[in-house]
């Protein structure tokens, strides 16, 4: 049955400013590491190594004139960036940081994440739509097929973990993984989460709703100012929510590796859990950096042909082993 | 100035081969033969035989001349010196080229003002079309059976025929500009997308077809040109490209400059291939002078053309690359380009348009210590390049967005007009540099690559290979730099070396002169083309012996290409058409001149 706990008002608060500040210092961070990636320097001019860069583009995106399009949707197109970083910061809600923090626990945390995964898709779509440009509708287009065909194989990707965790509550995922690390009996479980998580937050290569070469900047193409900065928060929100989850259901969340925990199990939790999310989170900007960007097609027979077979498999052999297991 | 009357005799006295079998096939009577100073075979006819001729030189005639390399017109009406041609308001001039039997020829109608009409030959070679709509746009050619004679150029409101002598040069020559509310809407009117003008349906039995506007602002249109595509969902069924947001009117502004002066206007064209430009011009102009420039200048304006070569491919590669979706390979292509760049700055003072060239030489010689520079470049590239091939050309995305998208036979490519790199991918061996060698390139040890695909991979593939042999060609400049001056020592170099100025009054006067309006030669006309960073660029001049050109006519490569980008692109992706246009390589200041 559904239900949940929901954490004191402090941690409430800390975890979503925690949440929202690293999402948006994740804009340096990417700028930052994209520059060095591409022998760069990125910016580094605004405060010390360049930190403060971002309150200069905030500044710059609130002083935009607010455009919208005389030949849109308005309503639609006015309610479409803002349903991008809600859902967002509702799934960052159920993702346990460590024991006892968190905004929420929810017994069905992963379904949930799903729900606000589906719930992000209508931001792309209704955004794209209510635009009304050809490539903005290219856009929505885009998006929709690909996060109906990612979202499946996302889902049987990580059935495995449930049934080797008995759960759907996060934390007691994390907690099911004091023994191992579950990447290694789920490795194949990884690596098409991995890759459905960078297409289903639209990051570089599977940005093609955005595809910029194709279709200037899609779905978003009409939006300027906050709005546009709303779908861009929105999207470093995701990818935030994104790096968490990877850990929590691969890499033992707040767990220490190899029993190298310190202080108190908060402190000791916040800082590995913080360490991987950093990890991954640096990866999805590598990625951006090294990877090229697939045909639409390819997309999706990558999608339907390599990884939807490659998470069955995975479903089954997990399952009968389980099954054998226990006689 | 004798030097050339006694060529032009030499080059009279025999009758090339081609000539004598044209007349042996279609009667002495059909022609009027004409002589150049460069020599190239050179026929007037009527235009009731025209597209017999050309069908024959095309498909009969062995060899045979495969691709119409430029079609033009000269508006004849204020030319004075015309000896032994045939009476002619307007002329058109067809400029064939032969890739199997290594030669030119060029075939002239001459057509009256009150009847300005000639078949078109659309039905021979495709590329036609957008010479024909030039020709047509600048002169008033009327091109009889052209499927859609629209202007190309100029906006189709405009009025009159720009390149005609009638027609102002100068926005100062004409009214005053005003915009007032019904121009503005008969603009706006003007530039809406009509499918049916261009026999596009606007819906199939399955579906409606969505028409979509890819530029003039687009990210990866590079630059100002603007395609319409029709699609049925991502899937590009049609793509007509409209340039001209570009054009500055180059050509015209050759017939106000002076030989000398008009040498900057040639860097802008391509402006990418920085002083590459200014050298077929330059020949052009050498040639009716009679200039033959020392060693060392040829040297240097080979090292400076490859150096060129390799800024230029460069970008292509970047943008290509992030065209197909790859960040970073732009920021390493650009870092190798700045480090080209400096060594040319330091040489020439200048970065991506030096203009650096002169009639007869090079502004300066080359700096004290260029050496050193150069020689960190030439051995710090290649390795670069093994890189580039690893982190792209060996990727496999990469290879599946691009191998087999876009492709072209070499037939096709006779079709279309494609020349340099884009031709070479379809696998024909043919370099201008390597085949009919100019500025010195017969004594360079470089190799032509080739590939076999024709398509947007291959394209890119050439062009990297191309790279590593433009750096050794500059190896080979470092290596053995000749001694010697930097211009020639003949009257007409412009502007002739200042030293000579201070000897005695002749040459102080001398040096006025050419300061003042520089070379004045016998009347003539010369075709110089060169293996530019895109395919052939050709200058063909037409001096009527005043101080500049009576005629100024520029052959670039990127127009060319742009024409076949529809081809190329029918029944692919929305995507694949992003990297056929990366992998066709256009500078929007090329195409539009």
């Amino acid at each position: 049955m559904f239900s949940f706990e929901v954490g004191s008002l402090l941690n409430i608060a800390l975890v979503l400013v925690a949440g929202l500040v690293i999402s948006i210092m994740m804009i340096w961070v990417e700028r930052r590491f994209l520059g060095f990636f591409s022998d760069r320097l990125g910016p580094n001019r605004v405060g010390p190594f360049g930190i403060f860069q971002v309150i200069a583009d905030a500044v710059k995106m609130l002083a935009k004139e607010d455009w919208i399009p005389p030949f849109s949707d308005k309503f639609t197109f006015v309610i479409a960036p803002m349903i991008l970083p809600i859902v967002m910061l509702m799934s960052l809600g159920v993702i346990p940081f460590a024991p006892g923090v968190g905004v929420m626990d929810l017994n069905i945390g992963l379904l949930w994440i799903f729900a606000m995964a589906g719930l992000a898709s209508y931001s792309t779509m209704l955004g794209g739509l209510a635009s009304n440009n050809k490539f903005a509708l290219l856009g929505a287009l885009r998006g929709a097929g690909q996060m109906i065909s990612y979202e499946v194989f996302m889902g049987i990707s990580i059935l495995g973990i449930v049934v080797l965790s008995d759960s759907f509550n996060l934390r007691e995922i994390v907690e099911a993984q004091e023994d191992g690390w579950f990447v290694i009996p789920q490795f194949f479980g990884f690596v098409v989460f991995m890759v459905a998580g960078i297409a289903e937050s639209h990051r570089w290569p599977f940005d093609l709703p955005e595809g910029e070469a194709e279709i200037i900047s899609g779905y978003n193409t009409e939006y300027s100012g906050m709005k546009f900065g709303l779908f861009m928060i929105g999207e470093y929100i995701g990818m935030v929510v994104m790096s968490a989850i990877i850990p929590v259901l691969f890499f033992g969340g707040w767990l220490a590796p190899f029993g190298l925990e310190f202080g108190n199990e908060i402190i000791s939790g916040l800082f590995w859990m913080g360490a991987k999310t950093s990890f991954f989170l640096l990866f999805f900007v590598l990625v951006r950096a090294a990877l090229v960007r697939p045909r639409y097609d390819q997309l999706m027979s990558y999608g339907w042909l390599v990884m939807l077979p490659l998470s069955l498999i995975n479903l089954l052999i997990t399952g009968a082993v389980v099954l054998y297991q226990a006689g | 100035m004798s030097t050339t009357s006694a060529s032009l005799q030499q080059s009279m006295a025999e009758i090339p081969a081609i000539i004598t079998e044209l007349y042996q096939k279609f009667g002495e009577s059909s022609f009027v033969r004409q002589h150049t100073a460069e020599g190239m075979p050179t026929l007037w006819l009527g235009r009731n035989k025209l597209l017999e001729v050309l069908k024959f030189l095309r498909d009969d005639q062995r060899p045979r001349y495969e691709m119409v390399l430029d079609i033009t017109a000269i508006d004849e009406r204020l030319r004075v010196h015309r000896d032994g041609q045939p009476d002619s308001d307007f002329t058109v001039v067809y400029h064939l080229i032969s890739y199997s039997g290594n030669c030119d020829i060029r075939l002239k109608v001459a057509l009256q003002e009150s009847d300005l009409t000639i078949p078109t030959i659309i039905s021979l070679w495709p590329a036609a079309n957008w010479h024909e709509r030039e020709c047509w746009d600048m002169f008033g050619v009327v091109f009889e059976g052209h499927p859609n004679l629209s202007r190309i150029y100029s906006p189709p409101t405009w009025i009159g025929h720009p390149l005609r002598k009638d027609h102002p040069a100068r926005a100062t020559e004409m009214e005053p500009y005003r915009l007032d509310d019904d121009i503005v809407d008969t603009e706006q009117e003007a530039m809406k997308f009509n499918p049916e003008e261009w026999g596009l349906e606007r819906k199939s039995d399955s579906s409606e077809f969505m028409f979509l506007n890819f530029g003039p602002n687009h990210p990866a249109a590079h630059g100002v040109i603007r395609f319409a595509l029709q699609l049925d969902g991502e899937y590009v069924i049609d793509v007509v490209p409209d340039v001209g947001y570009h054009h500055r009117g180059a050509e015209k502004m050759g017939e106000r400059q002076t030989w000398h002066t008009y040498i900057p206007y040639t860097d802008r064209i391509d402006y990418l291939g920085g002083v590459m430009n200014n050298l077929p011009y330059v020949m052009a102009v050498e040639k009716m002078a009679g200039i033959k420039v020392p060693d060392r200048v040829e040297v240097i304006r080979v090292m400076l053309a490859e150096f060129f070569r390799i800024c230029s491919h460069l970008l292509f590669f970047g943008t290509w690359a992030v065209d197909l979706g790859q960040l970073s390979p732009l920021f390493y292509a650009f870092v190798d380009r700045e480090k080209a760049f400096n060594i040319i700055e330091s040489i020439t003072g200048g970065r991506m348009h030096p203009s650096w060239f002169r009639i007869g030489g090079v502004a300066q010689n080359l700096p004290n210590g260029w050496e050193v520079r150069v020689r960190e470049f030439v051995d710090m590239f290649p390795k670069k390049l093994q890189e580039y091939n690893k982190m792209v050309m060996d990727n496999t995305m990469i290879k599946q967005r691009t191998v087999g998208v876009g492709k072209m036979n070499t037939q096709d490519a006779f079709d279309w007009g494609m020349t340099g790199p884009a031709l070479r991918a379809t696998g024909l061996e043919w370099d201008y540099r390597k085949d009919r060698p100019y500025s010195g390139y017969e004594n360079f040890d470089f190799e032509v690559p080739i590939a076999v695909n024709g398509d947007c991979y291959d394209r890119a593939a050439v062009r990297i290979e191309e790279m590593r042999q433009s750096c050794e060609i500059i190896r080979q400049c470092l290596e053995n730099m000749p001694s010697g001056p930097y211009k020639s020592d003949h009257p007409l170099t412009t502007p002739p070396l200042k030293e000579d100025s201070k000897q005695d009054i002749e040459t102080l006067i001398n040096h006025f002169l050419s300061v003042s309006w520089g070379p004045v030669m016998d009347p003539t006309e010369v075709t110089m083309s060169i293996e530019a960073t895109k395919g052939i660029n050709s200058y063909y001049l037409i001096n009527d012996g005043g101080s500049g050109a009576y005629r100024t006519r520029i052959r670039t490569p990127s127009f060319i290409h742009i024409q076949a980008v529809p081809f190329l692109s029918r029944g692919l992706m929305l995507a694949d058409f992003t990297a056929v246009v990366a992998s066709t390589d256009f500078v929007m200041a090329d195409v539009d001149k």
